[in-house]
């Protein structure tokens, strides 16, 4: 893409280095006359902000390890004490937490950007790859990091995702005590999640330097997705690309700033300043908002698939979620790269990114909250009013034979004139059937807004009905429900159809729009016109 | 005179090839070798393994009431179950159980003998995702409930209603004499 190299050193000492170190030619070859579509709109400078969040959580990050114990009795404390009494410590730890977030806003756009274009189509699979890559390397830092200052939820989190290990059949538990470092989460598991949170972020930085030597090697796609046809096509990489960036990366350093200076503890939860407690687990456990949409995943499967348990197969899910968009260049069997023609596609895709936020709102909530339901919940209780209890003892010739033997009981009773019975059975072979004879037989039905509500009314009534009826009979109903899980099963099978069914399906079938001929075919004769 | 003698014999395996894979196969052992400690040294060190018992005075803990004691880093409940607590459980056994377990084999100690109906040791970590279950207080059936996912335990710490697939698992525990246990 690049071309032959047109850096020519300007005075004697960068001729003599470039003789024997042409680093100062790579360079201004990458940065510099590195050719880029003219095109390019501001979705392409996302790269440019990602780098710069690197750099700030590598550097902030290298300054609270000056500061930070990793010791559980410690951790807490010297987090805090960073913040409240080192000089800077209030500007330093907050832009560190906060950049974490920033760092996947960016790389979330970034990541649809190439989904929306077609950056992953030939030739730039390997471009693609490498970025999916660096996006497990970011979640795997961001868990190991949330884990450090040792709060409730760095303390339940951890548990929850080491405890996912757990489920792997055969080797889970081996597994999960090895990273563990003992048989619970504690001082080992913190010892290594900080070291290996320090050597991450250098493993992205390597694998970013990949990433951006297979970019240019493949050259940028750009928003109409057919590739360049001469140079009048680019202009260089500097001044143009990088004046663009820098005013993109200042905007973004703006909406970095708002958080970092007026509401630091915004993106994370409260509960992770209350010190960890391996005997007492918060309420709910969240992770950070960048990992909702995967936690969603995970817990949509409520339900077993043969021989997996839900456990496993939420597991499974979750890393497949993120293992299907290094397929994605083979899944997508489409010959035209921008979603810009391909107008049933775009469509899919609008979908998919509502899909990724509804999975990520599904992640913070409640599983079993009810979004809708078919009706109340309701039940039907029933008692005799001032009747009187009869007893009779059920006794099975063998553990099988108790339900015909309660039954045979219960046809006594009901022959002696009981109008209501009930079997409780207290052993293998042990019953009692009681039954009221006489009386009044009186019916109530309750309803609530959930199935709480609705024990709440039976315990009402029953308390009211008092001593005067001895037992009663309770019917409940529940209503069709539509919880959050559903919603989450919903979402979740959209997200693996949409890469499943609808892409490579689509890719085959879909007509695409036109492509005007001013892009499909060059114009200019090679020869560039205007200022560039 | 490598080539001349490859040229000379091109399909017959030499001692050279011989030499390849062996040398290749002996680097192939020791990089293995030279790995592993750096593997294995994540997993639990002696001192980890060491602290691997627990022992509790049941003395202290009143009727109806449990105590929360670490074994191994982990939370375990010990529970002095109540007469009513005790004839719920056992009159549960044949109800309809997710994972159908009987209240005695819940009580058996580590050794295999019978335990006694009033305690009951469980390891405190829901069998869904590891979180640990309050005592009573949220539970339909007046054993545990855990406030993550909602799944509902019994008297006996079996799984009643909710997402964990397994009961509440036994601490492995023996009577050390009538009124201590040691867990582990």
């Amino acid at each position: 893409m690049s071309g032959p190299s047109t850096y020519e050193p300007a005075s004697g000492f960068t001729r003599w280095l470039d003789k024997r170190l042409p680093i100062l030619r790579l360079a201004h070859d990458s940065f510099v006359a590195y050719p880029t579509p003219r095109n390019l709109n501001y979705w392409w400078t996302f790269g440019a902000m990602l780098s710069l969040c690197l750099v700030v959580q590598i550097v902030t990050g290298v300054v609270l390890a000056m500061h930070y114990v990793p010791h559980v009795e410690h951790a807490m404390d010297s987090v805090q004490r960073f913040r409240r009494d080192v000089p800077f410590g209030w500007l330093i730890q907050p832009m560190h937490a906060v950049g974490a977030s920033m760092f996947f806003i960016a790389v979330y756009i970034h990541m649809f950007r190439g989904l929306y274009y077609g950056s992953y189509k030939a030739p730039r699979e390997i471009l693609w790859i490498l970025g999916c890559v660096i996006y497990l390397l970011m979640v795997a830092t961001a868990f190991l990091g949330y884990t450090l200052p040792w709060g409730q939820m760095s303390f339940w989190g951890a548990t929850v995702i080491t405890n996912l290990l757990g489920a792997l059949p055969l080797v889970g538990e081996s597994i999960k005590n090895w990273l563990m470092g003992g048989f619970a989460i504690d001082q080992p598991t913190l010892n290594r999640f900080f070291s290996l949170h320090y050597l991450l972020p250098f493993v992205i930085a390597g694998v970013t330097v990949l990433h951006v030597w297979a970019l240019h090697e493949a050259g940028q796609n750009n928003p109409t997705g057919v590739d360049v046809k001469s140079k009048a096509d680019t202009v260089p990489f500097t001044p143009h690309a990088t004046m663009k960036d820098l005013f993109a990366v200042s905007l973004f350093l703006i909406l970095f700033s708002v958080f970092v200076f007026y509401m630091p503890d915004a993106l994370g939860h409260a509960d992770n300043y209350i010190p960890a407690n391996p005997l007492q687990t918060p309420p709910e456990i969240v992770p950070e908002w960048y990992l909702l949409p995967f936690y969603a995943i995970l817990r949509a499967f409520d339900f077993n698939i043969g021989p997996i348990d839900s456990k496993l197969a939420g597991v499974l899910a979750m890393f497949a979620a993120i293992g299907i968009l290094f397929l994605l260049p083979w899944l997508d069997t489409s010959r035209v790269r921008s979603m810009r023609y391909r107008p049933i596609a775009r469509q899919f895709f609008l979908i998919f990114v509502v899909v990724c936020v509804v999975l990520g709102w599904c992640g913070g909530q409640n599983p079993g909250r009810i979004l809708a339901k078919a009706g109340p919940f309701s039940a039907t209780l029933t008692w005799v009013q001032g009747g009187q209890v009869v007893e009779a003892p059920v006794s099975a010739s063998s553990e099988g034979g108790f339900d015909q033997a309660a039954a045979a009981v219960e046809q006594q009773l009901r022959g002696q004139g009981a109008t209501l019975t009930a079997v409780r059975r207290e052993g293998a072979t042990q019953g009692v059937v009681r039954g009221v004879v006489g009386g009044a037989e009186q019916t109530r039905t309750v309803r609530g807004e959930t199935a709480d509500a609705v024990e709440a009314e039976i315990t009402t009534v029953r308390a009211e009905v008092g001593a005067a009826a001895p037992f009663f009979i309770v019917e409940r109903r529940v209503p069709p429900t539509f919880t959050v899980t559903n919603l989450s099963q919903v979402m979740t099978a959209y997200y693996f159809l949409f890469f499943l069914l609808i892409l490579p399906i689509l890719g085959l079938r879909e007509t695409p729009g036109r492509v005007p001929d001013t892009i499909a075919k060059p114009v200019t004769d090679g020869k560039a016109q205007g200022a560039a | 005179m490598a080539e001349a003698a490859s040229g000379a014999h091109e399909d017959e395996t030499t001692r050279r090839d011989f030499i390849f894979i062996a040398a290749g196969a002996a680097a192939a052992v020791g990089a293995a070798a030279t790995v592993w400690p750096f593997i294995d040294q994540m997993n639990p060190a002696a001192d980890t393994l060491a602290l691997s018992t627990t022992e509790v005075d049941l003395s202290v803990v009143e009727l109806g009431q449990q105590v929360r004691v670490l074994w191994q880093g982990k939370p375990v409940f010990v529970r002095h179950r109540t007469p009513a607590e005790i004839a719920s459980a056992q009159r549960d056994d044949y109800a309809t159980l997710k994972d159908p377990q009987l209240d005695s084999q819940r009580l058996l100690q580590s050794n295999g003998q019978a335990g006694r109906p009033e305690w009951l040791v469980l390891q405190a970590s829901c069998t869904h995702l590891g979180c640990v279950p309050t005592f009573v207080e949220g539970s339909a059936f007046g054993g545990w409930f855990c406030p993550c996912h909602g799944s509902d335990y019994d008297t006996s710490g079996r799984i009643r209603r909710g997402p964990a697939p397994h009961n509440l698992y036994v601490a492995p525990y023996v009577y050390m004499n009538d009124t201590t246990i040691r867990i582990g």
